[in-house]
């Protein structure tokens, strides 16, 4: 043929960075216009839009317990936060709000009683107010176990844990159906004789990847607002740096984990056995979050989660809300998971690249790495 | 000119080719043919760079083949696929654009080549809900959408109607004379036959027949005769250098063993009474196939 012909075709050099961008553009309009993801999308950020306007009418409640008192009571509860006080003349029109549900007690003066008053209540006292009135003595602890920040990590522990299992294992999910998907009909010879087999699984690492990030970020962005708009301010002082850090995390340990989902779903032939090959990255996702939320409070094993990349994306955004890492540990911590993620992606190239036209039967792992 | 040069392939110990040679041609159609399990496919999937071939060349006009030459060959695998969820349109022209085209000239080659192909009015259909048939025209619409110089189609006839074999063969034909170098393998040996200028022959992974097709008869035509004569022929079985291999009245067919005793025999028929037609008979693409894999 000759050189002119050649030359005459409309079609300009697809450089590698289109290519993936192409694929990765594919990958995600399939993703947005299929059903399931977007019912499943919707479901999952109204049920974080209640948890937060929930979080926040408890929060409003809290700061108003109706409560009826005396002249002579007014002593005791001057000063006690959380109480809704309506002033009456004395005992018997006290009793008269607490019969009608105008409100949920009355604290009125009582000179028989040791504590100088009664609480007057319809069927129960409300448990809150008995917590404001008693009297406890001061307390000093000589070695403070920080148990109220305790608490707080536990909470922080299971939804930095929960958000990276759901979404780790949903997109890691797609992207293995996807690979097979591209086996299973065969696309997979066309495509990879217009592209080189980096750029398609780099491009569906990519979109995937994009839609991952996606979610998470609309998803921090209704906490954020929502806990603002909620008045729970407090919450999210301690919170802001350790989600900053969860969201990078998060980036290069779900590149990761894709990477290496595509190339063990790239080793079968059939969504059926999609699991045989997954299930050990499947573990992989599972273990951080267990093993966060049994050892939110063990120094050691936080550390190690920290540095080990699969669980670092949970580990040292924990250790960095309880105070425990010193500012160059995320970024240790970082270098080697990205330079992890570096070495899985060549190594899952390779797999890919080895096991995407091997049909029929399950490729084994030494034949894949081989080639 | 697409060359392939003593290519080999083993699959774990099974030698899959054999020093597999032979050229395609730019402005013909060569047909590639082949039992099951010959290599066909095989060959087909190392041009395209598919698969990895263990040694031999593949040449463009003299020069390897490269990843950005390949940009510009056009491919119909073996095993069919398009994704199953995208719409017809928009599948083309996806496949359209990774070969480097624009969205927009990618949009109207896409459009003009559904058309043509009789898929005007599914275009916006997803893939899933066509018939066979045309999945298997948009199948090839994928192959062809970039205008590709090199064209390599494993089975491009199977599962067609004869109309859509036609058009199909009509649009590769029309490829070809705008300059591509075409490579179909079949099984439909009639269609190759009817259709291929030049022909490959493999069998167990090595080529046992390559070149123009009427060279090819030519070289496997055994001096084999038809008469067809007013008087009976029964004296062609008494002929030195003859042998009658059908016969009917005055209707036969002969082998002879040199071009001057089928003169003698001609001059013979003549002198015996009015020959109707006398003429040299070519192998079939059917006959030259069973003789070569042989």
């Amino acid at each position: 043929m000759s050189t002119a012909h050649r030359s005459a075709g409309q079609a300009t050099g697809l450089g590698a960075p289109q290519a993936i961008w192409l694929v990765a553009e594919r990958e995600i309009a399939s993703k947005l216009r299929s059903k399931a993801f977007v019912i499943s999308t919707a479901i999952l950020l109204l049920g974080a839009l209640a948890l937060v306007i929930w979080g926040g009418f408890q929060a409003a409640n809290q700061s108003g317990t109706p409560v009826a008192v005396t002249a002579d009571a007014q002593q005791y509860v001057e000063g006690l936060p959380g109480l809704e006080v309506t002033d009456v003349a004395d005992k018997a029109a006290a009793e008269a709000l607490v019969e009608d549900g105008t409100v949920d007690a009355a604290v009125v003066g009582d000179s028989s009683s040791p504590m100088g008053f009664t609480v007057v209540a319809d069927d129960s006292a409300p448990t809150q107010l008995l917590l404001s009135l008693a009297q406890l003595p001061p307390v000093e602890l000589l070695n403070p176990d920080g148990s109220e920040a305790a608490a707080l990590g536990y909470i922080a522990a299971i939804g930095f844990g929960i958000v990276f299992l759901l979404a780790a294992s949903l997109f890691g999910g797609t992207i293995a159906q996807s690979v097979v998907e591209e086996k299973q009909t065969r696309v997979v010879e066309l495509l990879i004789s217009a592209i080189p087999v980096r750029s398609l699984l780099a491009g569906k690492v990519i979109g995937n990847t994009i839609l991952a990030m996606g979610q998470i970020l609309v998803l921090a962005s209704i906490a954020i607002i929502g806990l603002t708009v909620t008045d729970q301010t407090a919450l999210l002082q301690g919170l802001g740096a350790p989600i900053a850090w969860f969201a990078i995390f998060f980036l290069f340990g779900f590149i990761l984990l894709a990477s290496l989902f595509a190339a063990a779903a790239s080793m079968v032939s059939r969504q059926e056995d999609i699991g045989s090959t997954t299930m050990p990255i499947t573990m992989l996702i599972m273990a951080p979050y267990f093993l966060v939320i049994f050892f939110n409070d063990n120094p050691l094993v936080l550390t190690i989660m920290s540095y080990v990349p699969f669980s670092a994306p949970v580990g040292m955004p924990m250790r960095i809300f309880l105070g425990q890492a010193q500012w160059w540990e995320p970024l240790l911590s970082l270098v080697i998971l990205v330079a992890t993620c570096v070495a899985a992606i060549l190594v899952a190239a390779r797999i890919y690249q080895n096991s995407l036209l091997r049909m029929g039967g399950r490729v084994k792992l030494t034949e894949a790495l081989a080639g | 000119m697409l060359q392939l040069s003593g290519v080999t392939k083993s699959y774990g110990g099974r030698r899959a080719l054999d020093g597999v040679s032979f050229d395609v041609r730019p402005g013909r159609l060569t047909g590639f043919v082949g039992g099951n399990g010959a290599g066909k496919t095989t060959t087909m999937r190392i041009v395209l760079g598919v698969l990895a071939k263990d040694s031999g060349t593949v040449t463009l006009d003299g020069a390897e083949v490269t990843a950005s030459d390949r940009r510009r060959f056009g491919y119909m695998p073996e095993e069919r696929g398009l994704y199953p969820k995208m719409k017809v349109l928009e599948h083309i022209v996806y496949l359209a654009r990774l070969h480097g085209f624009s969205k927009t000239d990618a949009t109207t080659r896409a459009r003009a080549l559904l058309e043509r192909l009789g898929l005007g009015e599914r275009m916006g259909d997803n893939v899933e809900t066509l018939s066979l048939g045309n999945q298997q025209r948009a199948q090839i619409a994928a192959a062809l959408v970039h205008d590709p110089e090199v064209l390599i189609l494993d089975e491009p006839f199977s599962g067609l109607d004869p109309l859509a074999v036609d058009v199909v063969a009509g649009v590769l034909q029309e490829r070809a004379a705008a300059g591509a170098a075409v490579l179909f393998s079949s099984h439909q040996l009639d269609v190759v036959e009817r259709l291929c200028d030049d022909l490959v022959i493999i069998a167990g992974g090595t080529i046992r027949a390559a070149g123009a097709r009427e060279a090819l008869r030519a070289e496997h035509s055994r001096r084999r005769f038809e008469l067809v004569s007013a008087s009976d022929a029964g004296w062609l079985r008494s002929e030195p250098g003859v042998e009658v291999l059908d016969f009917d009245g005055g209707y036969a067919v002969f082998d002879a063993d040199s071009d001057e005793t089928a003169q003698r025999v001609l001059r013979r028929a003549v002198a015996q009474g009015d020959v109707a037609s006398f003429a040299p008979q070519h192998p079939s693409l059917a006959q030259i196939f069973k003789e070569v894999i042989q």
